[in-house]
């Protein structure tokens, strides 16, 4: 990767009293890679990414998301990112093209030009004849695809999405990562968590936090070749297994 | 032990289960797969007698669960999808309460669960509610089987699991299962079909195949090839342009391919050359249960 670093941490640490939840990590994510951030349950990867997202201040260590600093410009950052959470957060009993003008009003996108991504979006999904629909009788599917484009509404540099495509069918977890690597071929930085081990194969690097520490960070096919071993799962089983902590 | 026999089951305009039949027999792990709202959680609570169907019967060890749902709830295990032990007890209060629901002790069948709960024992006088997401699934387990029960049902059990719990989780089945106790389990996770004797893939209701997983993969009928290259998204959007393609879809690594008859491939190669794609490897492969499974969806 070689484009402008999106994403820097350096030391980056939180601690809640005793408990030190994420331990100096280090990271450095660029325009338009896809970032896999991989750990087992309670390894720290929900704190590291509030911290990165603006949400938690960290305890000690420097960041820089988008060019914002984490401890004074956390609402610059906010601005700039997009962001889609393990719980779907679009509204169950607004239609489409609601939940689309609502998000797009969020973000302060200009009334003509939220109509011309509101085009494209809704072209490129395939709903339009699904605009005035309630998302409640929308597949889970469609659903999650459309929480990802709301998400991107504000055409953000940097993506953060935790867990996008828990309990999704097979068919659309493929079309969700479509999605995925065509942001990046734009120049977004996707940064990501799954639990989906070949997925993680889909990454162009991968970290995985083990205890809280940054226990590896390289290409999936750098990591195979370390380990020895020939899927990312085994990767993650040979570090996630010495793990002492659980959630 | 378990025939489902023609299970249909509605709610209102939704079809849950349409004319779903599934036969497990005795000492038998089976998996139900599919995403979510395929009907796995439906089928599972007519198994447990907490749901009637529509239409269709089903039996346990020989008896009915509807006319002899106590027969069932007797010698049924059954662990769901959401965490529903009580928090508010401590590990020891949930278990010793689930024992003597079942008029048992936990003295009696410590044995069954002496691995898994050895694991929480450190933690017996902790309330259930402070424990972590996989602390709670072990508890959860012990609670299901300290009956000692013909069948364990298990919904979802490793959901939001990582990938280190949930092989543990599944070494655990294993042992179970050759103590003979028949197991019923559901996964949103292709990779776990593996480790069952027989699987059934669930979608939208139906059930598009039952067997083994050699035997479901057996079936593939097309020709189906992996690439692998460096930029693997340009790629992949090249091939779907090629009319003799039939769905080229991302498999970690690689990309699978299915064609309509078989590849001439040195062909292939040369046209993906003449497009820039100079790095391709491209050779035939035998199909996964997730390549049945998506043949099967669309």
């Amino acid at each position: 990767m070689t484009g402008a670093i999106t994403i820097h941490a350096k030391a980056l640490t939180k601690r809640f009293g005793a408990f030190t939840a994420v331990d100096a990590i280090d990271l450095d994510v660029h325009a338009g890679e896809i970032f896999g951030f991989l750990g087992a349950n309670g390894a720290g990867k929900t704190t590291a990414m509030k911290m990165l997202i603006g949400l938690l201040m960290p305890t000690a260590g420097e960041a820089r998301v988008a060019g914002y600093d984490v401890y004074t410009q956390s609402e610059a950052i906010k601005r700039s990112i997009g962001y889609m959470g393990q719980r779907f957060s679009l509204y169950n009993d607004l239609t489409v093209l609601e939940n689309i003008q609502f998000y797009g009003g969020v973000y302060g996108v200009p009334p003509a030009e939220l109509k011309r991504r509101t085009d494209s979006l809704v072209h490129d999904l395939g709903l339009k004849e699904h605009v005035n629909t309630r998302l409640q009788s929308l597949p889970l599917g469609w659903k999650q695809k459309l929480a990802f484009s709301v998400a991107m509404i504000h055409e953000p540099k940097i993506i953060f999405l935790d867990e996008p495509t828990g309990g999704v069918d097979l068919i659309t977890r493929r079309q969700f990562w479509e999605l995925i690597y065509a942001a990046s071929a734009k120049g977004v930085t996707v940064f990501v968590t799954t639990h989906y081990m070949d997925e993680a194969e889909y990454c162009h690097r991968a970290s995985i936090m083990v205890d809280g520490v940054m226990a590896a960070c390289d290409t999936p096919a750098a990591l195979k070749e370390q380990f020895k071993v020939k899927t990312m799962d085994e990767v993650f089983y040979q570090l996630a297994r010495s793990a002492q902590r659980a959630e | 032990m378990i025939t489902v026999d023609h299970i249909s089951k509605r709610y209102g305009p939704v079809e849950a289960l349409k004319d779903v039949s599934i036969s497990v027999p005795r000492g038998e792990l089976f998996g139900l797969i599919g995403p979510d709202g395929a009907g796995k959680t439906t089928l599972f609570r007519m198994v447990v007698t907490l749901l009637l169907a529509d239409s269709g019967t089903i039996t346990f060890d020989g008896h009915d669960v509807v006319s002899d749902y106590r027969h069932v709830r007797r010698n049924v295990g059954y662990m769901p999808g959401t965490f529903s032990l009580y928090q508010d007890l401590s590990v020891r209060e949930n278990l010793e309460f689930f024992a003597s629901v079942f008029q048992t002790t936990v003295k009696k069948n410590y044995d069954l669960i002496a691995d898994i709960y050895g694991m929480l024992e450190p933690f017996a006088d902790r309330r259930a509610g402070a424990l972590s997401g996989g602390m709670k699934q072990k508890l959860a387990l012990c609670c299901a089987l300290i009956h000692k029960p013909l069948v364990l049902v298990l919904d979802e059990p490793t959901t939001g699991v990582d990938a280190v719990s949930r092989r543990e989780f599944w070494e655990m089945l294993k042992k179970l299962k050759a103590q003979g106790i028949t197991i019923l389990v559901s996964t949103p996770y292709m990779d776990e079909a593996a480790l069952c004797d027989r699987i059934g893939l669930l979608q939208d209701g139906k059930l598009l195949r039952s067997g083994s997983p050699q035997d479901i993969t057996a079936n593939f009928d097309r020709p189906l090839y992996a690439a692998i290259c460096k930029e693997p998204y340009p790629l992949l959007l090249a091939l779907r342009k090629l009319p003799e393609l039939d769905s080229v879809f991302p498999f970690g690594t690689a990309l699978h391919i299915t064609a309509k008859e078989q590849l001439d491939l040195p062909a292939l190669h040369k046209e993906l050359a003449r497009q820039g794609f100079s790095d391709v490897e491209l050779q035939p492969i035998e199909p996964g249960v997730e390549d049945l499974f998506m043949h099967l969806m669309q």
